[in-house]
């Protein structure tokens, strides 16, 4: 039986007077890939920014509802700890651009002031680098900052980033978004591996891309979950016209 | 017609142009042609000779000009990052727009203002004039200098990183101090040499504080020389060789200048963190 590692409940969100997110009641399966899918404008940063709390830092920004990692709410821990468990990697590839290749895959452990020894940086920077399939293509310049990859190498190099401090969940708002085919799908392969390890939450409009990876998808229509199922359950036989005529086309 | 008047309007910003820098040329021909041939190694390094005497050097000036720019600088440098990142912090707040506007305020005083304020604060108080005192005021116009280009270069990193760097747990602060404040050090470093250069030409906050000395001092709490000073001193003396020694001077102030200009003028675009 898979089991589930979160769950929103009766959640609202939104920002000054604007409802963006309305009453949600979703459960997230553990070591899956889930798909957020659905127009633009529909909520679904909304809804993965509030997973690690990052909705907060907007002033205007205010939810309802709870949301439980692991059974426990996650407005009842400290968010600066909530966000080391819930990796988040964002649209554009975002490197620090002060920083190594090297650096940047510790960058969680070197920002929160994380001491570690010489051992353990060289282990996590491999182990990471390899994860996300870049190991090779970088191992012997390390040196050199982040931001002198390419924007494929550079978007795999944000997700060893997030991947280093061992999140149990990663949330992806539409990552591939900015790159060409041939980075789209390493990213692709490489969250097929990630998933064995790690929850994997990924944003996109690219409903070939979601039948590829995705094992759970959800439908937002103007932010209601309108459809939540199975992967192959939605793109074969989805039960909402407004999903149907979302996949077909229709409407994006 | 069209290219006529296209004509004109070419020649006339050409004309403007070199009429502007006219005095520039000037004043560097003046200053190349007068101090050119004062300047060798025994200029550089011996002190001044007893007044009315032929010969001796500027070495006293040369040694108090970077003594108060060091201790200016190990005044100006931390407050005014700090300063500039309070101002950063705060910039929606009322408080935060009220120091802008001191900050601003502060930079408008004239520096001969700022002299006396220095001479009531610290001479007065030691009972002598000192390299201290000419720090402090040279100090105030700094600061404000570091504490705008810390605050700007802040301002230039996306909000991404800031979002980034909070997305893998770390705190506010942390993120200042370790995302923002790394990324922003080439500004402020090139803030901090465009200010060296502007403090280094100061001659009216330093005349009742650091004074002058025509002895090597390295005593912070006595009175020392800068090249601003001497030659304001030497020029304003009846002795043929000392106006020829301020020319001098002037050369060696305007080539420093010179360098703390162009450094952060090419440092800035060479060292600029790329996103
Ligand atoms: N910072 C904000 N302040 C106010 N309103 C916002 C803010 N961010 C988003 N919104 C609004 O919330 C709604 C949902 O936005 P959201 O970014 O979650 O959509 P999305 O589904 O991610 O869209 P897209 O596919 O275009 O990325 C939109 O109507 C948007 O205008
Ligand atoms: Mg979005």
């Amino acid at each position: 039986m898979e089991s589930k590692i979160l769950k929103f409940e009766n959640f609202s969100a939104g920002y000054g007077n604007l409802l963006v997110l309305k009453n949600i009641n979703l459960e997230i399966f553990e070591k899956k890939i889930t798909a957020i899918m659905g127009p633009s404008g529909c909520g679904k940063t909304t809804l993965i920014r509030c997973i690690n709390r990052m909705h907060e830092l907007n002033k205007e920004a205010f939810h309802k509802g709870d949301i439980f990692l692991n059974d426990k709410s996650i407005f009842e821990m400290n968010p600066v700890f909530l966000r080391r468990k819930i990796g988040m990697v964002f649209q554009k590839p975002n490197p620090f651009p002060h920083l190594s290749i090297y650096e940047n895959v510790l960058a969680g452990y070197i920002i929160n002031g994380i001491k570690l020894k010489r051992e353990e940086k060289d282990k996590i920077v491999e182990d990471c680098l390899k994860k996300v399939a870049l190991w090779e293509e970088v191992k012997d310049k390390l040196y050199l900052k982040g931001t002198q990859l390419s924007g494929g190498q550079q978007q795999r190099l944000c997700i060893a980033r997030s991947l280093a401090l061992n999140p149990e969940i990663i949330l992806l708002d539409e990552p591939t978004s900015s790159l060409d085919p041939k980075s789209t799908v390493e990213i692709e392969n490489l969250l097929e591996k990630l998933k064995d390890n790690v929850t994997i939450i990924i944003v996109t409009h690219n409903i070939s891309q979601a039948s590829r990876i995705a094992d759970y998808v959800a439908f937002l229509y103007l932010g209601e979950l309108i459809e939540y199922g199975k992967s192959e359950k939605i793109f074969t036989a989805p039960e909402n016209p407004k999903t149907e005529e979302y996949l077909s086309g229709k409407f994006g | 017609m069209k290219i006529f008047k296209d004509r004109i309007f070419k020649f006339l910003v050409i004309f403007l142009s070199f009429l502007t820098l006219t005095p520039l040329f000037f004043i560097f021909y003046i200053i190349l042609k007068n101090g050119l041939s004062s300047i060798n190694l025994k200029f550089f390094f011996s002190l001044p000779k007893p007044p009315g005497e032929i010969g001796g050097g500027i070495l006293n000036a040369i040694a108090g000009t970077f003594l108060l720019l060091f201790f200016a600088s190990l005044i100006s440098i931390p407050i005014g990052i700090f300063f500039g990142m309070f101002l950063y912090e705060f910039k929606e707040k009322k408080i935060g727009k009220i120091c802008n506007i001191l900050i601003d305020v502060l930079q408008s005083i004239p520096s001969i203002v700022i002299g006396i304020i220095a001479y009531l604060w610290i001479v007065k108080k030691m009972g002598h004039f000192s390299a201290i005192a000419g720090s402090v005021a040279l100090s105030l116009i700094f600061l404000p200098i570091i504490a705008k280009a810390t605050k700007e270069t802040f301002e230039m990193v996306p909000f991404s990183m800031i979002e980034t760097s909070l997305s893998l747990g770390s705190s506010y602060p942390r993120t200042i101090f370790k995302v923002i404040l790394p990324i922003s050090i080439n500004g402020i470093l090139s803030g901090v040499l465009v200010g060296l250069g502007r403090i280094s030409g100061e001659t009216a906050p330093l005349l009742f504080t650091a004074f002058g000395n025509s002895f090597l001092n390295f005593n912070i709490c006595k009175p020392v020389s800068s090249l601003s000073l001497l030659i304001f001193t030497y020029t304003m003396s009846p002795y043929e060789d000392w106006h020829r020694q301020a020319w001098g001077c002037a050369f060696v102030l305007i080539i420093l200048i010179l360098i703390l200009n162009s450094i952060s003028k090419v440092g800035l675009k060479k060292w600029k963190v790329k996103f």
